[in-house]
């Protein structure tokens, strides 16, 4: 024994039952099982913000879908005579400069709004998907030639370019165009960041384990590279959602967006611009709309940011 | 191990004459707050420490020995929090402590080593700076000149010769030892009466690991600091520190002098852990297997008994028969002169496996020895078809690599299949148990939907896990059950070949151990060749029959596994064999 050892520091062994040994590495197979999205639905379950986010987003598509449930007035029928009145009178919030119903153009515009935002969002996702994948797994010349090509996209301002693109195609402005003007020039973002996650994931050893087994290159990727990089596109796309409404009602402020005879948010408060001393609810309003519009979508946006990055997850 | 008393020669006594010890830990308690509750994870620890001693805390990943090691100095990770105890740092207890006075107490009275030395050090700021820091931080010495001189001293004392010269340099400029001697020489900076090192030397190559060690160890006897280590190798801590203790599920489950405790271990868990760690198992099998290792006569040799070595000792046994038989069949690897350039921009090639030949006989095991970036794992690499060969031939199974065709090459993956050693990376998150084993059989259209899952049930039951694992998710099991999944998925195909990547590095010993006999059990069961590739000869000696030392891209030294043990001829072979941790610990003195 060291001569170093103090009287009190004998061999000390603790009871047995008290320390009982568990069998070494015994599996634990109780409950369901959980992966990634079922641990990070259970997560957000939990949040307040996501079932917020959640029933707005819910309210809106409703609203966008059957604006007639919710108003009875045309809003297309407009009377001079009401310029700028004031709630009452069968108007909930009153009637805009053209004598308007203001709160009946607030709920049809609503689906201009949203359709923008999703056609955006389809456009963004699938090019952004598409060229990241893409470049991300194949690396070499193919990320050479869609890197600089997302890096040219990228270095135009996507509502300049739409700006632009819109003026030159005002003859066809509509839903459609005014989407493909701001989706165009919006994935190269979503397209960095999947290829910035499939480069860290398609060199880990369970790609190299289905490559030594034999399964194709583009089985790999599709099986399992790509839906294990998704996460942080899904979070991206959430919120570019919300960029492009806001996108939409700035091309139709500008004057450059949707036509006036379309009802669309964006074009209500261009409108009211010039009433913003006298009357500012005209302008307040559909800015409203369009805020908690955008407001739920980032709100959502960040709910499944926290859910699907464990890390984030731990820290809170 | 002997050692005196070191230190400063002012006695610490208590008021009646007693002894004072540096740092008394008692009845410590700390708990986790997760999103399930509160989360015990130290619960009850007494450790008594000297002046002048060195312990070792020792324990499988999860035991509560680095939050106790934390809970020292105050700096738990996260939700952790002192729930209860005390922790007597020379009569103050620091669980009750300030912000402010732990400020004061870290450095000053305690230094701190971590684990990592490739994270530790900022890669933004020169080695210079970072040492000059921790200095003034702790008001060692005050005014340019002095801190320098003083930073330079430090360093010098961590084994840096020239470090006036190296004080400019960045920490990418250091390999992982030197960076080691930086960070100890930062623990060490403000002369603290303890030394607290977290697995200090887990991320280095062994050779490394030893002089690292064996510096550490002079020093603080140098310096009369205590030393409290911790370390998840029982033969490493037993061969560093006079005092053991023995930590499982947060709990001291044995505590006492380390050379006491390894020859006679009286809890089960410390003779499971006796019995299954490599580097003594090895020096046992030896003494079983020859009759002449003195250790088998003493009381130390009764761990012997239990049954995890018996099943190692009997493995190995019969695994030597087997070789004999194989010896007639050609043989399942043939590798010839092959090398491995890599093209580096900016500064010209760097051959990372140099004319590397060996043979693999059918049903054997060879192991594949290194450290890192020796070239082991390359060499695995261009056998799986994963690297492309520079020069050089591989031939398995009769057929030369190079000229297979697509389809070809296809068949031969069904042959020779891999398991990696990251049991937390070698799995697909997103697809489950099930899934993950079927892959294979998919690919290579083997049956229809029902054999398929009677093939995974029975490859389950092969490396026994349960059946009800097939619908779930790999994030639910431990290292070690995703390393058997990875088995299963290997031997899905009923390949003739298995190359092992460092397949059981990364787990706790115990399951290590387990991996091991199933691995062996497997090869015997279905005449598996393996390819073995570790930086862990201890383990070699339990599972190989034949070893090759790589040594910067080339093979120094192949033999038969006992002819390396017993007459390693190479300089380097001897390195790697002294470096084991435990290996010159005499069990019997």
């Amino acid at each position: 024994m060291p001569s170093n050892t103090r009287s009190n520091q004998a061999h000390y062994v603790a009871p047995i039952d008290e320390t009982p040994l568990v069998a070494i590495d015994s599996v634990k197979a109780d409950g369901k099982p959980t992966n990634l999205w079922t641990d990070a639905w259970r997560d957000v379950r939990k949040r307040p913000m996501f079932w917020i986010s959640s029933a707005l987003i819910l309210l809106i598509v409703i609203v966008a879908l059957f604006p007639a449930l919710f108003t009875s007035v045309d809003p297309r029928y407009c009377q001079l005579s009401l310029s700028n009145q004031g709630p009452g009178d069968g108007s909930v919030l009153g009637y805009n400069r053209q004598g308007c119903d203001i709160y009946s153009r607030i709920i049809y515009g609503t689906s201009t709004s949203l359709s923008v935002g999703l056609i955006v969002t389809f456009l963004v996702a699938s090019l952004g998907i598409f060229f990241g994948a893409l470049a991300g797994f194949y690396g070499g010349w193919v990320d050479a030639v869609l890197s600089r090509l997302g890096d040219i996209f990228f270095s135009i301002p996507y509502i300049l370019a739409a700006v632009v693109i819109m003026s030159v195609l005002s003859q066809y402005a509509s839903v459609w165009t005014i989407s493909l003007a701001i989706g165009i020039f919006a994935w190269p973002a979503t397209a960095r960041v999947l290829r910035a996650e499939i480069l860290r994931v398609k060199n880990a050893d369970f790609v190299m384990a289905a490559t030594a087994v034999g399964v194709t290159r583009l089985r790999i990727l599709i099986r399992h590279v790509l839906p294990n990089s998704i996460a942080p596109v899904i979070v991206i796309t959430t919120i570019s959602l919300a960029s492009a409404i806001v996108a939409e009602a700035t091309l139709s402020f500008l004057g450059v967006g949707l036509p006036s005879s379309t009802m669309s948010w964006g074009n209500d408060i261009s409108q009211a611009q010039v009433d913003l001393r006298t009357n500012p609810q005209t302008l307040i309003l559909p800015s409203i709309a369009l805020s908690v519009t955008v407001l739920s979508f980032i709100m959502l946006g960040e709910v499944a940011r926290d859910a699907l990055d464990p890390k984030a997850r731990a820290q809170r | 191990m002997t050692s005196t008393v070191n230190g400063s020669d002012v006695q610490h006594t208590t008021p009646d004459g007693e002894e004072q010890p540096l740092l008394e830990i008692k009845d410590l308690k700390v708990d986790f707050t997760t999103q399930e509750g509160k989360v015990t994870a130290v619960d009850g620890v007494n450790i008594t420490l000297y002046r002048g001693q060195s312990l070792a805390i020792v324990g499988e990943s999860g035991s509560g020995k680095s939050t106790t090691a934390h809970a020292i100095i105050k700096l738990l990770p996260g939700s952790g929090e002192i729930s209860g105890g005390q922790i007597l740092l020379d009569g103050q207890d620091l669980a009750k402590s300030s912000k402010k006075e732990m400020e004061d107490i870290r450095g000053r009275k305690i230094g701190f080593v971590p684990q990592d030395p490739m994270s530790n050090l900022n890669p933004v700021w020169s080695i210079g700076f970072q040492v000059e820091e921790a200095i003034r931080a702790n008001g060692i010495a005050t005014g340019r000149k002095e801190v320098r001189a003083r930073a330079i001293e430090v360093l010098k004392q961590a084994g840096l010769q020239d470090a006036d010269r190296r004080l400019k340099q960045f920490p990418h400029q250091f390999s992982g030892g030197m960076r080691q001697r930086v960070l100890i020489g930062m623990g060490l900076a403000a002369d603290p009466q303890l030394l607290i090192a977290d697995e200090p030397t887990s991320a280095l190559d062994v050779t490394v690991q030893r002089v690292i060690l064996d510096h550490l160890e002079s020093l603080t006897r140098e310096l009369g600091t205590t030393l409290l280590f911790i370390t998840h190798d029982l033969g490493l801590a037993a061969e560093r520190a006079e005092q053991l203790v023995v930590m499982y599920k947060g709990k001291v489950v044995e505590s006492g002098p380390s050379l006491e405790i390894l020859q006679n271990p009286q809890h089960p868990y410390t003779q499971r852990l006796v019995a299954a760690a490599p580097s003594l198992a090895s020096r046992r099998i030896k003494s079983t297997i020859h009759g002449q290792d003195a250790a088998a006569h003493e009381p130390g040799a009764e761990v012997g008994t239990t049954t995890d070595t018996i099943d190692l000792i009997a493995t190995a046994e019969a695994r030597a028969e087997a070789h004999e038989a194989a010896a007639a069949q050609p043989p399942a690897i043939v590798v010839e002169d092959l090398t491995k350039v890599f093209k580096i921009r900016g500064s010209g090639d760097f051959t990372a496996v140099d004319k590397v030949s060996f043979e693999i006989p059918k049903g054997t095991t060879t192991a594949l020895v290194g450290e890192s970036g020796s070239g082991k794992s390359t060499v695995a690499k261009m056998l799986l078809k994963l690297e492309d060969v520079t020069s050089g031939k591989i031939i398995v199974g009769g057929k030369d690599l190079a000229s297979l065709t697509g389809k070809e090459l296809f068949d031969l993956r069904s042959r020779m299949q891999p398991v990696f050693q990251d049991p937390y990376g070698s799995l697909n998150p997103l697809r489950n148990i099930g899934n993950t084993i079927s892959e294979p059989l998919v690919t290579h259209s083997v049956g229809d939907r029902a054999s398929r899952r009677a093939r995974v049930f029975e490859l389950l039951d092969q490396v026994s896990l349960p059946r009800t694992l097939v619908g779930r998710y790999p994030n639910e099991l431990s290292g070690g059950q995703r390393q058997r999944i990875a088995i299963a998925r290997a031997l899905a195909l009923k390949p003739e070949i298995v190359i092992l990547d460092e397949a059981v590095s990364a787990l706790d010993v115990l399951v290590q151990a387990q991996i091991l006999r199933l691995l062996a059990d497997l090869q015997a069961e279905l005449d598996l060749t393996y390819l073995f590739i570790t930086h862990d000869l201890a383990v070699v000696r339990v599972i190989a029959d034949n070893v090759c030392v790589m040594q910067k891209g080339r093979i120094v030294e192949a033999a038969a596994t006992d002819d390396v043990f017993e007459n390693p001829t190479e300089q380097y072979t001897k390195d790697l064999l002294a470096a084991i941790p435990g290996a010159n610990l005499q069990l019997g003195a």
